[in-house]
């Protein structure tokens, strides 16, 4: 030991190996037990207060949350409503979506405390309002893998991310569940968390279980938490999570839906050791039973699922058709369960999921079934404004998919009520309709011009074609022609592409009721 | 299939199913407090919306009630394709509806004959008289059971069928005997997917030529049932051919795998050809 | 047509309209819209009903309607209604519609 202070000058490119000089010593063993330490020397922080103050938060920075608590969330209020106490002022509040139970930012809006909103989606009153010109810095929207990707190469640097979790370690291991004990919660995935925990400069997670070290399996490391807020107040589990999503009895659906699973059946994309990815909607379940049928008479296996999971696709799951599940947001109860109990369902980050960095998951889909607002006659889908203008959707991985998916089918009715959804020229243009393949309403389907291959398959299938045109002058011929909306100059929102360019912007709406 | 009359959703979307026949109802889906804004809304519908190639019907209330000659001035005149008369006891009260609609038609410059006529039988005494109801009007395109109506008359209820063999079978007959078509009642339990099934294969063997539905997802289950296999397909298509090749002949007769092929028989193979013609094409089994 | 009392017809479901029609003896049409489509088919909406009116012969008259996203027919069956139950009247005119 004493020589190697002599030696250590003589030792060849030293200055290469290390830069740390000479061991001396180490700083002394532990005595008292793991319990004891976990008790005493970990990262909870007694208040919410007290953590804000350590990450050095300042006036301007960027604070960041997820969304697995959808319309239950309780931590952005919770936590904007204590930076507004706390005096914080012009903050970015970047969410990775924000839904009607956000409403009480806009007070936070307008008092100063927040002046930048980065999302994939708003609804509800703050939609509403922001619509109306709330704010005067555009509202950023992103697509989930948009986000990820900018959260990767720093365009969206977080300094501080509060992160909700069900269950928590003290050293700050969370997740979206508990394999030992639920506390009543459990969103499933924290896939949209995870991106924000490994880069953002500080991160609290603030959680209403706390579970012992270590909290396993965990979706967020404890080496990427700072801190530890224990509060009975993450949020509201009716809201966070449905019950089975439930099978869609609408014949319009269904008839779409069928039509869909013809259409990917004819495609050629439906082979054995396929993958795909399914909406929520009522007709994108409708498709994946149409589609599960076909599986069973043509003893077909699924390769993976991708994507939002629900309650169908771990029924495929568990009765073998389906052989992985990658799940980046758990959508009802069942999904949740079954990320909990089977080994080959796997919890994956906004990043693996859909970043165009790298090779994404969404590069390896065969086909994805997306659902849609509006479609134009270029096949540009918007999924974020409604038919009035007004902000009520989510971007989410809309065009992530579209772009990776070898066949991205979008489906949608031909009107609802008595608005068009296939129309001139969309309001806000979300997903690019050189990335869309096939159209699939009630009333007729219309593949891409680009996809030829694709037209070909279907004609010999004898699924009857029409063009996007046709299907256009249908719906005008049913419901009338749209008095267009009226906007105001003032933009409110942009919308990025996954790429992050700017896709298009929304403005704001002209009222005169 | 039955579309409710007063409720416009269902009325714009009606023709998206693959119904072969859209019947709008005036009867007893309608409130009686509502008849007259079901009779306008069915009337302006006709009039402004288009359903396609399919054959349009409106089911009237009973013509004794006094809605029913007011549902005639408005759907005739708007052109329906078929009028159901509801309630048919009698072979008079199919000629007393002919001349409504053939006086309608007059008033309003309408081609005689335009409009066509369906009889439903929904009573003991309808069914007795049901041959004489079948040939009252050349207008008539078929006569149906309307069962809900008729087991309450026989002092039964719905079960598995047995109580309407009967009448199924004289309705059948007198249809047949008429030359028009026999058209079989609704099944009410839309979640009960193979009930629905079993009976439409019960009346397809009867031999009906059709079967009325009220809800969008019974049509694709009965377009499978009388949709004819791929074989009887392929049987009727050769005995079509061999009926060709000996027409071109210049004979009389024709054969096929040396037995001679009967009138009854190409007459069962064309029938079966035009059916596959309307049924879509359908592949596998699935459901 | 003359009205004679208020009339009502349609209901709050979608894909219809509600139409009340209350008698007046001066002031024209004076319509009262709310509409789920307003921004895109208000403007029509009040054109149809106006023109119903008219060929009823309807020259004053208040008219409030809840739109639920109905198509044209639609209105146009809803305000014929409710206007031949304002007017009490029976003997409609099929041939002039």
């Amino acid at each position: 030991m004493a020589d190697i202070k002599s030696i250590y000058a003589g030792i060849p490119h030293i200055d290469e190996i290390s830069q740390h000089g000479v061991f001396e010593g180490s700083k002394g063993k532990r005595m008292g037990t793991f319990a004891e330490r976990s008790a005493s020397q970990n990262k909870i922080v007694d208040s919410l207060e007290e953590a804000v103050r350590r990450t050095g938060l300042k006036d301007g920075m960027t604070v960041s949350f997820h969304h697995h608590f959808r319309n239950g969330d309780n931590v952005v209020n919770l936590v904007v409503g204590k930076l507004a106490e706390m005096g914080f002022r012009n903050l970015t509040l970047a969410a990775s979506s924000l839904t009607s139970v956000h409403a009480p930012l806009i007070e936070h809006v307008k008092n100063g405390v927040i002046t930048h909103i980065e999302t994939s989606g708003l609804r509800g009153e703050l939609a509403e309002q922001i619509s109306r010109g709330l704010m005067d810095f555009p509202v950023v929207f992103r697509s989930h893998g948009g986000r990820g990707a900018a959260i990767e190469s720093g365009d969206l640097h977080i300094d501080v991310a509060f992160l909700g979790a069900p269950s928590c370690d003290p050293y700050g291991n969370a997740n979206g569940y508990s394999r030992e004990e639920d506390q009543s919660i459990s969103c499933g995935s924290l896939g949209y968390a995870r991106p924000d925990a490994k880069y953002a400069d500080k991160v609290v997670v603030l959680t209403n279980n706390l579970v012992k070290f270590p909290n396993s399996p965990y979706a967020i490391p404890s080496s990427n938490v700072d801190y530890v807020v224990i509060t009975d107040n993450i949020g509201d589990p009716k809201g966070i999570m449905s019950g089975a999503t439930r099978f869609t009895t609408n014949p319009k659906e269904l008839l779409i839906a069928k039509t869909a699973a013809d259409v990917i059946r004819a495609s050629g994309y439906l082979y054995d050791g396929f993958s795909m990815q399914m909406g929520s909607g009522g007709a994108s379940l409708a498709t994946a039973r149409y589609i599960r049928q076909m599986m069973i008479e043509e003893r077909l296996q699924c390769r993976f699922a991708l994507g939002g999971i629900t309650g169908q696709i771990v029924s495929m799951h568990e009765e073998g058709l389906i052989d992985r599940i990658l799940d980046v947001q758990s959508f009802d109860l069942d999904a949740a369960e079954s990320l909990k109990k089977n080994r080959f369902h796997q919890q994956i980050d906004a990043c693996y999921y859909a970043s165009y960095l790298h090779e994404s998951a969404v590069n390896q889909l065969d086909f994805v079934v997306l659902s849609a607002l509006e479609i134009d006659t270029a096949f540009n889908i918007n999924v974020l404004t409604g038919s009035d203008g007004v902000i009520r959707g989510a971007i989410g991985g809309h065009p992530d998919t579209a772009d990776g998916a070898s066949l991205s089918v979008v489906v949608a009715p031909l009107t609802r009520g008595r608005i068009p959804s296939i129309v001139q020229t969309v309001n806000t243009i979300v997903t690019p309709g050189s990335t869309v393949d096939v159209v699939v309403t009630d009333q007729g389907v219309a593949v891409h011009p680009d996809r030829p291959d694709v037209e070909v398959k279907l004609r010999d299938a004898g699924i009857p074609l029409c063009a996007i045109q046709e299907l256009k002058e249908r719906a005008e011929a049913i419901v009338g022609k749209p008095d267009p909306i009226r906007y105001k100059e003032k933009i409110v929102g942009v919308v990025l592409y996954r790429n992050n360019t700017v896709i298009d912007v929304v403005r704001q709406i002209e009222e005169d009721q | 299939m039955f579309v409710p009359g007063n409720n416009p959703g269902m009325i714009k979307d009606a023709g998206i199913y693959g119904a072969d026949s859209i019947m709008f109802d005036l009867e007893d889906s309608v409130a009686i407090t509502e008849k007259d804004a079901a009779r306008f809304l069915v009337f302006q519908a006709l009039k402004t919306l288009h359903f396609g190639k399919k054959e349009i019907v409106v089911r009237i209330n009973d013509l004794s009630s006094g809605l029913g000659i007011q549902d005639l001035e408005a759907i005739v005149r708007a052109g329906v394709h078929v009028v159901r008369l509801p309630k048919t006891d009698s072979a008079e009260d199919v000629v007393f509806c002919e001349k409504e609609i053939e006086r309608i038609e007059k008033e309003a410059g309408i081609p005689l004959g335009t409009t066509g006529m369906m009889a439903a039988i929904e009573s003991a005494n309808g069914v007795l008289n049901a041959k004489e109801i079948a040939h009252a009007s050349g207008r008539l395109i078929g006569i149906a059971l309307g069962a809900e109506d008729y087991v309450t008359d026989l002092k039964t209820t719905r079960s598995d069928g047995v109580e309407l063999l009967f009448a199924r079978c004289m309705i059948l007959n007198a249809a047949r005997s008429a030359g028009i078509d026999a058209l079989d009642t609704v099944y009410s339990d839309v979640n009960n997917e193979q009930g629905f099934i079993e009976e439409a294969t019960l009346i397809k063997k009867l031999g009906f030529d059709g079967k009325s539905v009220i809800n969008p997802r019974q049509i694709d289950p009965l377009h499978k049932v009388f949709m004819p296999s791929e074989k009887d397909l392929e049987k009727s298509r050769a005995i079509m051919a061999a009926i060709a090749e000996a027409n071109a002949k210049g004979s009389g007769v024709a054969s096929l795998n040396g037995k001679m092929i009967d009138k009854p028989v190409v007459i069962r193979a064309q029938r079966m050809l035009d059916l596959a013609e309307i049924s879509p094409i359908v592949e596998g089994e699935e459901v | 047509m003359k009205l004679m009392k208020t009339g009502t017809a349609g209901t709050m479901e979608s894909n219809d309209i509600m139409v009340t029609l209350e008698p007046k003896e001066t002031g024209g049409v004076q319509i009262a819209l709310s509409s789920s489509v307003m921004q895109q088919f208000g403007r029509q909406i009040e054109a149809v009903i106006r023109q119903t009116l008219t060929e009823l012969g309807i020259a004053h008259a208040s008219v409030d309607a809840v739109d639920k996203g109905a198509l044209d027919c639609t209105v146009r069956a809803r305000v014929r209604t409710a206007a031949y139950r304002a007017a009490d009247q029976q003997n409609y005119d099929w041939g002039a519609m």
